[in-house]
């Protein structure tokens, strides 16, 4: 007996055993017009894994807007394209790792930076910046320090090797996550504009290579992992977790642009998720081909792994590409030189169909098309919770007793505190491109031998979006487009990483649709397409689900880099500016939530016209060098927003404010602070003005203090007291 | 004069320091690869930062052993310039052109912020631009930069004048025990050490990463263009006298 004909028999029952439901199963019979082999039933577990096909995503991610005038690539490919001129394309994406990070978190955190480096060069785009958006449990929940210390060391550990600068994200803290932390990883590129590479597969009979590591049994079936919840048993899937090699992947990327550069190579993709099956399956699937791969060649880690095993695993830092025939050898060559391992594992053809060979028998044989195009798609029944009006219900805002101490102690709350302690251990300085990295409200890169920078930023708030995921949605993408403002910056795209619980749960389903909408809307109104992204679902444990936590990783260029404001206070003598309304709004704010446990109301209102406005005003008064400071408010209000400004450079301010107690940390959307020398209030004052944007002159920079007067108070706080409280804050919670 | 900027596998400073060298000094500039057991002319080499061989036996232990490294021997030995930036200079120490040993970071950690460093010798090469006592802010990014060596080891380099950057305040004073100002907790706050010819220079903090004014900061140029100007000048023993 052959070791294929060894394999378990197949059934509905094993079907279902990795993933597959008895539809799914019925579904693959009667595209095959026979019962599929174990490896057959393998593959398409995997390229119809949620994580791979987005079968319960779909319907609703065709609302997004996809479309823009800097757009070359939408969704679909590896990761977008943009173009930010002077014959240059910014290549992004954001992608979660959120599963294995939670089971294994240095090596889930590794491989998920890993895994979008990938996505990035694999498009002929040299990687320039990244950024990472973590949540974690609270602190002192079960693993949870271990968990954020593997998280930080991972990211950390991969990008530093790598040498791509990590220049920004968020790190949030909230119960919801202490059963499923969130690991969501960003990456960005550049390219020349016609230098574009895709993963489309064309012309019978060109080889394919494999590139980089071997092949061993980590990682299979992480995709199918990925597309479940988790339970007492997840511990036991901790095979299911790659393993990262950040050298490799290194050598992979200097190996890979230069390759390209030899006009040898047709079509590229990384083995990501599903590893050599959704590589070579949307290789082909894209390019309306067929493939043989005689699995015999394929390089291994170690001897025996079946077919199986092979088409399924998660071997890290891997290629496959398309060669033009004949021109294998000058690929060969430079990845040779770069110490890597190549190897022709087979051929492109025009069957439509992909031909396993191994042993001389055929391990598969099935139609790529149906597989890959024709892969299930479900519109899941949703449901709006019956508590809706419950949960909208105005919340009772207490005022605080004493503003200082209210101040302080939210600084000392891990959301509020320095994130000193995390962004310190990721390298943001090679490359030599970062104008203004972590800390800021957008992180500026140059785009070298340009004047111009790329800006970018990283938001959602988790609260809103569990109270009206809508509002939550739409709030996300007005908050990163704001960010992007106060640098100066265009927006020219998002990409997403949209995390939710269970599908199949009607709720969640809801969830997701309402965010869906929050966000098209929103990015109609502002004029951002959506690019690339992805979906996490599955993210409960023991039935219990995180908030929703749409991601937004928004990109915009700044044309001209010369008197870039920060998001602290630069200057004493500097006047401060209040732009934007306040309305007292208080569901779901911070206010609440961290100082009386509170998550109640409906969050802010996002105005969307009032959003592109203040945008379009911040925008302005960049462009025309008129601002030393620009930081927008968002949780936590007017007062935290103040008091980050002064922390920066630890340079205290004098301001009165129309404001009285609590709302002083109402989250009222469409707000900024901007500071400007005297000379330039005028000219700020009279173009918010004129595009309608309300200002206030509230005050002063200066001191050594932080000094407020509203209507009925008075408060002051020495800078040094509330860095002190800042700065310790986290590593103190970490009991560091 | 022609630099050089050696390509480990696993480099990943190697374009910095060619871009301030090339774009930024204006000076003909070359890569030189790590299996070439030639330095193609250079008078100036530099060993960039990064993880060569992913660091994974020990930082710098296989690319000391690289071809490209018995050239740079000889290259130093002949009083030729060579710079070891952050992993550079952690090849530098596992090849033995410069006394002493990297441990990890006093807590465990990479860690990536800026730094203050007094300059101990403003007569070398590399620092002939800069002032005796000079501080400079420049930015770290490593792992492994807590120098370490025997006390008797430690004297006599002192002694020999050979420590060229020291982690200090803002205000130039020694802080050795003071994981605030002396980041990874390098033996006596040693940043910079030269060999006994001063020809030969390895330091943690990255120069190039802090050349160009757009990057909020050029303190690290002086020190790029000194070397870069030695190189020109013949003034390769200027610190060797001493």
């Amino acid at each position: 007996m052959t070791v294929l004909q060894q394999e378990p028999a197949v059934s509905a029952e094993t079907a279902r055993s990795i993933g597959l439901n008895e539809e799914e199963f019925e579904r693959l019979r009667t595209i095959l017009g026979r019962d599929p082999n174990w490896t057959e039933l393998g593959i398409t577990s995997a390229l119809w894994s949620e994580h791979c096909s987005y079968k319960s995503s779909k319907i609703y991610l065709r609302e997004f807007p996809t479309e823009g005038p800097h757009v070359l690539q939408g969704p679909g490919e590896n990761a977008g394209v943009v173009d930010v001129g002077h014959g240059w394309v910014a290549v992004f994406k954001m992608e979660s790792h959120n599963h294995p990070s939670f089971i294994e978190p240095y090596q889930g955190s590794m491989t998920g930076v890993g895994g979008i480096l990938r996505d990035i060069f694999t498009m002929g785009a040299r990687p320039i910046a990244a950024m990472d958006a973590l949540r974690f449990g609270e602190i002192d929940a079960p693993r949870m320090r271990t968990l954020i210390d593997g998280v930080v060391r991972g990211v950390g550990d991969y990008g530093n090797c790598f040498g791509v600068p990590t220049v920004g994200g968020e790190t949030g803290f909230h119960r919801c996550y202490n059963g499923n932390i969130l690991v969501n990883a960003f990456a960005l590129g550049v390219a020349r504009r016609d230098r574009i590479f895709h993963a489309r597969a064309s012309g019978a009979g060109n080889p394919v290579l494999y590139v980089g590591s071997r092949t061993g049994r980590d990682g299979i079936h992480g995709a199918t992992m990925a597309s479940e919840s988790f339970d007492k048993e997840s511990e036991q899937k901790r095979p299911t977790v790659q393993v990262g090699d950040p050298f490799t992947e290194k050598i992979l990327l200097e190996a890979c642009l230069e390759a390209m550069r030899t006009g040898a190579i047709v079509a590229i993709q990384d083995m990501g998720a599903a590893g050599l099956t959704s590589s070579t399956f949307e290789m082909a699937g894209r390019g309306g081909t067929g493939l043989r791969l005689d699995l015999d060649h394929v390089p291994l880690r170690q001897p025996g792994l079946t077919p199986y095993e092979m088409m399924l695993s998660e071997s890290q830092e891997r290629m496959v590409l398309v060669a033009r025939k004949g021109r294998e050898e000058e690929l060969e060559k430079v990845f040779r030189r770069w110490g890597l391992e190549v190897a022709n594992i087979g051929e492109i053809t025009d069957t439509g169909r992909a031909v396993l060979v191994w042993h001389g028998e055929t391990a598969a044989d099935i139609p790529i098309g149906p597989l890959t195009a024709e892969a299930p798609v479900y519109q899941r029944p949703v449901a709006e919770p019956s508590d809706l009006a419950a949960r909208w219900r105005a919340p009772e805002v207490p005022q605080p007793e004493d503003l200082r101490g209210t101040l302080e102690r939210l600084l000392a709350t891990p959301d509020f505190a320095s994130k000193a302690w995390i962004t310190s251990q990721y390298d943001h300085t090679v490359r030599t491109n970062t104008v203004q990295g972590p800390g800021g409200d957008a992180a500026v890169v140059l785009l070298k031998g340009t004047p111009s920078g790329l800006a970018m930023t990283c938001d959602v708030n988790p609260v809103y979006c569990s109270l009206d995921p809508r509002r939550g949605g739409a709030q996300a993408v007005a908050e990163a487009v704001r960010n992007l403002a106060c640098v100066g910056a265009d927006p020219v795209g998002l990409t997403d990483c949209l995390n939710f619980g269970n599908p199949e749960r009607p709720e969640i389903s809801w969830q997701f649709r309402e965010a869906v909408r929050g966000i098209s809307e929103a990015c109609l109104a502002l004029g951002v397409p959506v690019i690339s992204g992805n979906v996490s679902f599955y993210n409960e444990t023991e039935g219990t689900s995180i908030y929703p936590t749409p991601a937004i990783a928004a990109v915009g260029v700044i044309a001209s880099l010369s008197g870039l404001p920060e998001a602290a206070f630069q200057r004493a003598g500097d006047r401060i500016v209040l732009l934007g309304e306040d309305r007292s709004e208080f569901g779901g704010s911070a206010y609440l939530r961290l100082l009386y446990d509170l998550e109640q109301g409906r969050p802010p209102v996002v105005d969307l016209a009032a959003e592109a406005r203040l945008a379009d005003l911040l925008r302005s008064l960049v462009a025309k060098g008129y601002l030393r400071t620009a930081h927008d408010l968002s949780d936590g209000g007017f007062l935290i927003a103040l008091a980050e400004a002064c922390l920066g450079r630890r340079l205290g301010a004098r301001v009165e404010v129309p404001l009285v107690g609590a709302d002083l940390f109402s989250e009222s959307q469409g707000r900024a602070i901007v500071a400007c020398s005297p000379a330039a209030l005028d000219r700020v004052l009279r173009e918010a003005e004129e595009l309608g944007v309300a200002a206030r002159e509230i005050g002063e920079v200066g001191g050594e203090a932080l000094e407020v007067r509203t209507a009925g108070e008075r408060f002051v706080a020495p800078i040094a007291a509330l860095h002190e409280v800042w700065s310790t804050a986290l590593p103190r919670a970490l009991g560091l | 004069m022609k630099a050089g900027v050696v390509v480990f596998p696993g480099s990943n400073c190697d374009h910095d320091v060619y871009h301030v060298l090339k774009h930024v000094l204006g000076q003909d500039a070359t890569f030189l690869w790590h299996q070439d057991d030639s330095l193609q002319g250079c008078e100036l080499v530099v060993l960039p930062g990064g993880f060569a061989y992913g660091d994974y036996l020990r930082a710098g232990a296989l690319a000391a052993l690289s071809p490209v490294m018995g050239a740079v021997k000889r290259h130093a030995e002949a009083g030729g310039l060579v710079l070891g930036i952050c992993n550079g200079f952690q090849v530098l120490l596992e090849a033995a052109l410069i006394p002493g040993a990297m441990r990890r970071n006093q807590n465990l950690r990479f860690l990536c912020r800026d730094v203050h460093l007094s300059t101990e010798r403003a007569d070398l090469p590399f620092t002939w631009k800069l002032r005796q006592g000079e501080v400079l802010r420049l930015p770290i990014a490593h792992g492994e930069g807590n120098y370490e060596d025997s006390p008797a080891r430690l004297d006599a380099l002192e002694a020999n004048g050979q420590v060229v950057f020291r982690y200090c305040t803002p205000e130039g004073a020694r802080a050795d025990g003071d994981p605030q100002w002396n980041p990874n907790g390098a033996a006596r706050g040693i940043a910079g050490v030269c060999n006994l010819g001063g020809n030969v220079l390895g330091m943690m903090p990255h120069p190039e990463r802090a050349s160009e004014a757009i990057l909020g900061n050029s303190d690290g140029l002086a020190l790029l263009a000194s070397a870069v100007e030695a190189g020109s000048r013949s003034l390769l023993r200027a610190g060797a006298a001493r």
